[in-house]
């Protein structure tokens, strides 16, 4: 081991029933430094990092620690103990307990019974971090993006030398992502080594200064930043040149409206009780359109009233210009729209349940209880899906929680389009996801507009709205603020309407 | 392929059970396992023996088990007033066939309308769970609370707290025998639950839709079911599977005691449910391995009682080998096991490369 090195795995295999999650997999970190850790879907980047920190048990391989020569993690108490925190994609912090008693929760007794000592010090770091919570509130009073930064300040006080950020980002606003940064650079001048798992390309050349590929399982290199530009780091991940990402672009604009025709769907001051302003809006055949604002500015919970996803308190929807009733999500989907959720967790996925059970779901409930497919229909089904979306499982029987992120969206995705609707709704389709998938996703919409379909798509990313959407309706606080089509569709113009005051 | 052995795998778990509880009962004597065939009183052919017992007892607990699976997995939680629906459903039955007086000489209305009667409160019984369940947001075991302390009280009201009986000999056959056929009764109508069950889980979505629900009650809103819905019929149908079970208790004696009928049998219920290998927090569950389940919970009842264990030392002594059941069948521990066969696998190889 080498004098600056912080921790360095040799030879980590871990294998799943069916599945070699990695072979032979080789990781080293340096004090003080911020390194990428990159790869598909699948790729084995989950799967590192959950047995550095105990939650999966290694087959083979060795794991040092500086001061320490090999160690034994059988558990993410011993991580801990050994100063490897964690911040995981999906916040795993308790929402019924307060901010103060997540951050100190596990920790010796002491700590959390002092409380009026443990909310002290609570605030005194939330402030020092810049993080608009208070010790007392309840967690789940704050938002996603608060949550997520309230883990990493748990992880940072637990004074670790190593720091994992799996996904931290992918709830997070720019301004919140900048400030995330400002803290690692901060981590990193103390020397602390940063692993930093995420799918975004711009924030990896931000921030860090190594990069190590994951692909299939197996290391593919470790790299300094700066001799590895983005084009190769994509194809290093994807195992081939790739190009398609500017392919995509300029499709779209073949959209072109037909004259008189009906909308597909038409809402008129929809209102939902989720707590956004009434609405107008409305989709036409074959077009692509997007809601696009920042975190939190209502676009989730415009597309869920659309749906009934939400309780409806106000306004009235057209359906291929005739009126429809739609309070639950059954009444949408009898009327052709299909919803693809933000929260493919809570929302998405049915985890138990298989592959097959998952991608027949929707079109099983519209075609009623008493009709069951055969068995022979929905493996049929299944099969056909999984082939036409590359979907990465080891079965039709596999449960769909045992999936990659990636795969488990595609399997949502086949859900839908196996329900046949005439207009889709996706909301974050794209988020957590890899690059060579997003792209597979963004030219699957294009196409599935292409043959007629109606196709709402909500990103975080703009660039990708821009390449996808033919018009987007732009949202702040709640409430529409504008709409953007033709040849105003850019960032610039996207980000002054976001950003302009009310007239 | 898959999905076959992970559903063997978990069938495996009362069938072990079983084995063992076999095992034991062959060491210890095997006239346990003797049948015979005599004639009763009346002059019929009847089989006699310890396994005829479990049979005919476990039926009623297997019919429960469907409809606690089926609670059980929607909800994520148990049904424990069961014991007390019990006795309302016979105490209507009662009630139905001697009308006001106690001790008719004749049936005051056809048996098969006292039954229909009795399914329609069980029903009703079930749907005030479900509602509290489905609608209010109340924990299973809360919600279920009321009607544990309240239905033996309203089983008494229902005939002043009198002790109807029945005289007439048909009716006693839903609990015990069919004159000519030795084998009791209670099989067939077990048989019969199953069969319907199976059917239902076969032509419906009844199972997807339950085990959706269970395991993800959001994600399957927004894919158009109601888990509000399916909540409250899981506990309808079982209210369905407490009106049999009450039509076979009180035909077994012909009357009822209201503070004894089908007492704690919520809990051998529920006990089924887990020695199937189905999560009592709901989800994805396996029927026929519930089914099994009831019978090993029974066979280990009648065992014990064999074994001459007072009945009030009953209950000890099932929690004992209960505990090493399901310690045994709990995922730490399969898990434990898989890790150690590996080991040894590992040591193995180990030592022949050195």
């Amino acid at each position: 081991m080498k004098e600056k090195t912080v921790l360095e795995m040799r030879g980590i295999s871990k294998s799943f029933p069916g599945v070699r999650a990695l072979q032979n997999v080789d990781f080293t970190l340096q004090e003080g430094e911020i390194h990428a850790l990159m790869g598909e879907n699948g790729a084995g980047k989950s799967t590192l990092i959950k047995v550095l920190t105990g939650v999966y048990g290694k087959d083979k391989g060795q794991i040092f620690l500086k001061g320490k020569d090999e160690i034994q993690i059988h558990s993410p108490q011993d991580a801990q103990n050994n100063g490897i925190s964690t911040v995981y994609q999906e916040i795993t912090l308790c929402p019924n307990l307060s901010v103060a008693e997540n951050m100190y929760i596990g920790r010796g007794k002491a700590q959390i019974t002092k409380w009026r000592k443990m909310n002290r010090d609570a605030n005194k770091l939330l402030e020092k971090l810049d993080i608009p919570a208070k010790a007392s509130q309840q967690l789940g009073s704050c938002s996603l993006a608060v949550q997520q930064m309230i883990a990493i300040a748990r992880a940072v006080d637990m004074e670790c030398k190593v720091l994992i950020l799996d996904e931290p980002t992918s709830s997070l606003d720019e301004g919140e992502v900048q400030k995330l940064f400002g803290l690692m650079r901060d981590l990193k001048s103390q020397g602390v080594g940063i692993i930093f798992v995420t799918h975004f390309l711009d924030q990896v050349y931000e921030v860090c200064d190594k990069i190590t590929v994951l692909r299939d399982g197996q290391l593919v290199g470790e790299y300094e930043i700066k001799d590895l530009p983005r084009v190769q780091l994509v194809s290093k991940m994807l195992g081939k040149e790739m190009d398609d990402m500017s392919d995509i672009k300029g499709e779209q604009s073949a959209y072109q409206k037909e004259k008189d025709a009906v909308p597909v769907f038409e809402a008129e001051g929809l209102q939902s009780n989720a707590g956004i302003k009434p609405f107008n809006f409305h989709i036409d055949k074959g077009e692509v359109n997007g809601f696009t604002g920042l975190l939190g500015s209502g676009r989730s919970e415009c597309v869920r009233a659309i749906f009934g996803a939400d309780r409806v308190i106000n306004g009235s929807v057209k359906k291929n210009g005739k009126k429809v009733k739609i309070a639950k999500p059954i009444d949408a989907m009898k009327n052709g729209i299909a919803y693809l959720p933000e929260d493919r967790k809570l929302d998405g996925i049915v985890g138990d349940l298989s592959v097959r059970e998952n991608i027949i779901l929707a079109l099983q409930v519209l075609k009623g209880f008493f009709r069951p497919f055969s068995r022979a229909q929905a493996l049929k089904f299944a099969d056909e899906y999984i082939k036409l979306l590359d979907i990465k499982t080891a079965s039709t029987e596999t449960p769909i929680k045992s999936l990659s992120g990636g795969n488990q969206q595609k399997v949502i995705l086949a859900r839908w389009l196996l329900a046949n609707p005439d207009y889709l709704i996706l909301d974050e389709p794209t988020r957590g996801i890899d690059v060579g998938t997003k792209v597979d996703i963004q030219k699957l919409v294009l196409k599935l507009a292409s043959e007629g379909k109606s196709i709402t798509f909500i990103s975080s990313e703009t660039d990708e709205m821009l390449r996808t959407c033919s018009r987007l309706v732009v949202m702040r606080d709640r409430k529409v603020v504008g709409e953007l089509s033709g040849d105003e569709l850019t960032q610039n113009n996207i980000m002054t309407t976001i950003a302009g005051g009310d007239k | 392929m898959k999905k076959k052995s992970y559903a063997n795998k978990q069938i495996l778990i009362p069938l072990a059970a079983l084995a063992a509880l076999i095992i034991f009962n062959l060491i210890m004597d095997p006239g346990f396992f003797r049948i015979t065939l005599g004639t009763n009183n009346a002059g019929n052919p009847i089989l006699s023996g310890y396994l005829i017992t479990i049979l005919d007892y476990g039926s009623e607990l297997a019919i429960l088990a469907i409809g606690m699976t089926l609670v059980t997995a929607a909800s994520g939680g148990q049904d424990i007033s069961v014991g007390a629906t019990i006795a309302i459903a016979g105490s209507v039955i009662l009630k139905v066939l001697c009308g006001n007086n106690t001790r008719p000489d004749q049936l005051q209305a056809p048996i098969i309308v006292a039954f229909l009667v009795a399914c329609l409160v069980s029903a009703v019984f079930g749907a005030f769970n479900g509602a509290l369940v489905a609608y209010f947001k109340i924990q299973p075991m809360v919600a279920t609370l009321i009607l544990f302390t309240a239905g033996r009280s309203i089983a008494a009201w229902i005939n002043n707290n009198e002790l109807p009986i029945v005289s007439d000999p048909s009716f006693s056959y839903f609990g015990g025998l069919i004159p000519g056929i030795p084998i009791p009764t209670p099989v067939f109508i077990m048989l019969i639950c199953v069969v319907v069950i199976f059917l239902v889980l076969k032509f419906t979505n009844l199972g997807l839709y339950t085990q959706a629900v269970g395991i993800n009650s959001s994600s399957s809103r927004l894919n158009g079911i109601n888990p509000t819905f399916i909540k409250f019929l899981s506990f309808v149908i079982l209210g369905l599977c407490v009106a049999v079970v009450g039509l076979i208790k009180v035909s077994r004696l012909s009357t009822i005691n209201y503070s004894v009928i089908a007492k704690d049998i919520e809990m051998d219920a529920i006990l089924a449910v887990a020695l199937g290998g189905n999560a009592l927090s709901g989800g994805k569950f396996n029927m026929a391995a519930s089914v099994l389940g009831a019978y090993v919970i029974q066979f280990l009842t009648t065992t014990l009682y064999k074994m001459q264990v007072s009945s009030d030392a009953l209950p000890a002594y099932k929690a004992i080998v209960v505990i090493l059941l399901v310690v045994l069948s709990s995922p730490v521990v399969r898990e434990g096991f898989v890790k150690l066969g590996k080991k040894i696998k590992a040591g193995s190889v180990q030592k022949g490369v050195a």
